[in-house]
């Protein structure tokens, strides 16, 4: 109601601007409106055509797509519940990883690196968000998985082989390898914005822990980092809904095994990667009704991860009230 | 030395002992920001139990002085000194001390109020105590009372303990991180214009608390309203600066009533009776 009377108001003041002959204004600020509509049109777009495109799904198998584990094409069967799996297994991991490290580098930056070198490692984190995902991917199953299995999986199989999470062989191809190359494309994203939240602690909030004879360390986690909590948490959650939508490193690593799995070692899929693993093979309308329905679920799940953090940010970066 | 099981190491005074306040004395001291000068070859003696202000025009230096007397000066960037400064006859610049338990020693207030906005009013007054050793709860309970009440703010406090410290108003923050600060029991207290971010009304509220205070501690306080430093200090230096670039000095010192009424140089005069600055 209020949003209509304010576009009402605007545009009997658009009017006027033009009886006063200021045209260049006026053409500037409907290019303006028509460029943001624009994009809340594409947005609304892609969700209209998810939702339609998956009706036939949604009709077939209701709800129970969510907790279904079936993927037969042949049967015409298809459930979401081990890509779901897979996406929250390997998001989490990679977040939980990601989250020291992240907060470790931002704080390093900020507290102790001198102004020049705060700035070029600054950059040179913002730069690894620059590297394309399939680069990723690529490193991730040539570099990184032989390394993982001649080196870590043997003594992760030896101290922790008892436990399900890290029972039987592994290939290279795996959930776990996933996880790890998913936690190096996130942290930019994790290091970036905590740096970021962390430069914006107000100067005063050292200061009165410090004066107070408090160590660097002491200064830094007692009044830096609770100032800065919300914040922190933001990033992470952005991090998060992040590493649940890559699609192409993942896709190369995971070895998209539908299937749920019980071991990090062994392989799985991903919601991502599994719509790019088998968008070719879908040849009924049953199979890409399922993978638009898979599609929404994970928009579902990302969009309300970046609403969230959005929202903590916000809540944080403009400071408590006082 | 050592003391078992303290996370903060040595000779961290508890909230407990007796204070006494403490003569501090300034000797040749000069104050830098990398290469440039802020403060020079400034000499005073800062006497116990009494009031000394801080004066002077915009830029002058007398911020960044107060800063070097607990060593907060050197977190600034490129920020050092030369010279020497005196508690109670040790040099606290000494390569042997820990600007750490030096900052302990000499408390400081700032310009603007600054409790930790995710701790409650109980929090903030002890959060310094916690960082040295564990308390007991009936001991901080006590403490909290007590730095309060020294900081003329439990009556107004006392029923909302738990709020967040952000929660009351400016003038009430300010005494809470004084409270926060005497909850350390200090030698010294360094007070850096603790009023100029607050009405009058709260103004007035800590110039009082600060009478009160001198009984028990030795305060340094910057400001820049006259009729404060006239009427609550025991000493007043005049900081000045002959012209722009120029290093900050320390232009007169003495008495308060001298300071105010007959001072020996013409800019102090000026200065006092509102000709400049």
């Amino acid at each position: 109601m209020f949003s209509i009377l304010s576009a009402l108001a605007q545009r009997i003041d658009l009017l006027k601007q033009v009886r006063r002959g200021n045209t260049g204004d006026v053409i500037y600020k409907v290019l303006a409106y028509l460029f943001g509509l624009a994009l809340l049109g594409i947005v609304v777009a892609i969700i209209w055509e998810l939702w339609v495109q998956s009706a036939f799904a949604r009709q077939e198998f209701g709800i129970s797509f969510l907790w279904s584990t079936s993927f037969d094409p042949v049967q015409a069967q298809f459930g979401a519940l081990q890509f779901i799996q897979g996406t929250l297994v390997t998001a989490v991991v990679a977040v939980s990883l990601a989250a020291p490290l992240g907060i470790g580098i931002a704080a390093f930056l900020v507290e102790i690196a001198p102004r020049r070198v705060n700035a070029v490692v600054g950059f040179l984190v913002e730069m690894l968000a620059a590297i394309p995902s399939v680069v990723y991917g690529l490193w991730g199953i040539f570099v990184l998985a032989p390394f993982l299995r001649d080196y870590v999986a043997p003594w992760l199989t030896a101290t922790l082989g008892w436990t399900p999470m890290f029972s039987g062989s592994f290939s290279g191809y795996s959930v776990f390898t996933a996880s790890l190359v998913l936690t190096i494309m996130i942290l930019p994203t994790a290091a970036a914005i905590t740096r970021n939240v962390l430069q914006a602690v107000p100067k005063e909030q050292r200061e009165g822990m410090l004066a107070l004879g408090a160590t660097r360390w002491e200064m830094f986690s007692q009044a830096v980092l609770p100032y800065a909590k919300g914040g922190v948490i933001g990033a992470m959650a952005l991090a998060l809904g992040r590493a649940a939508g890559e699609t192409m490193a993942v896709t190369i690593i995971i070895g998209n095994a539908r299937r749920i799995f019980t071991s990090m070692f062994e392989q799985g899929a991903t919601i991502a990667s599994v719509i790019a693993g088998n968008f070719t093979d879908a040849d009924s309308g049953a199979y890409v009704s399922s993978l638009f329905l898979l599609g929404l679920i994970l928009f579902a799940m990302t969009f309300t991860i970046n609403v969230l953090a959005r929202l903590l940010i916000k809540a944080t970066s403009s400071g408590p009230t006082g | 030395m050592s003391q078992e099981g303290g996370k903060a190491g040595p000779q961290r005074a508890g909230g407990t002992s007796s204070v006494t306040a403490q003569t501090m004395e300034v000797q040749n001291l000069s104050a830098y920001y990398n290469k440039f000068k802020a403060v020079t070859d400034v000499s005073m003696k800062i006497e116990p139990n009494k009031v000394t202000a801080l004066i002077g025009p915009s830029g002058c230096g007398k911020s960044t002085f107060i800063r070097t007397l607990n060593r907060m000066h050197e977190i600034a960037r490129g920020g050092r000194i030369e010279g020497k400064v005196l508690l109670d006859g040790e040099d606290i610049y000494d390569d042997r001390v820990d600007p750490v338990q030096v900052r302990r020693k000499i408390g400081m207030v700032f310009q603007k109020p600054n409790p930790f906005p995710t701790m409650s009013v109980y929090d903030n007054v002890v959060a310094g105590l916690k960082l040295e050793r564990r308390h007991k709860k009936s001991e901080l309970d006590e403490v909290v009372e007590k730095m309060l009440r020294q900081a003329a703010l439990w009556d107004e406090v006392k029923d909302k303990l738990s709020a967040n410290g952000t929660d009351l108003s400016g003038g009430q923050q300010q005494r809470l991180c004084i409270a926060r600060t005497l909850a350390l029991e200090p030698q010294v207290i360094l007070l850096d214009e603790p009023a100029s971010a607050l009405d009058p009304m709260s103004s007035q509220k800590i110039e009082d608390a600060m009478q009160e205070l001198k009984e028990r501690y030795t305060i340094v306080i910057v400001t820049h309203n006259m009729q404060q430093a006239s009427r609550s200090s025991d000493y007043t230096g005049f900081f000045f600066i002959e012209d722009m670039g120029q290093p900050g000095q320390l232009w007169e010192f003495g008495e308060t009533s001298k300071m105010f009424s007959n001072p020996e140089r013409q800019e102090t005069e000026d200065y006092v009776t509102g000709r400049f600055g």
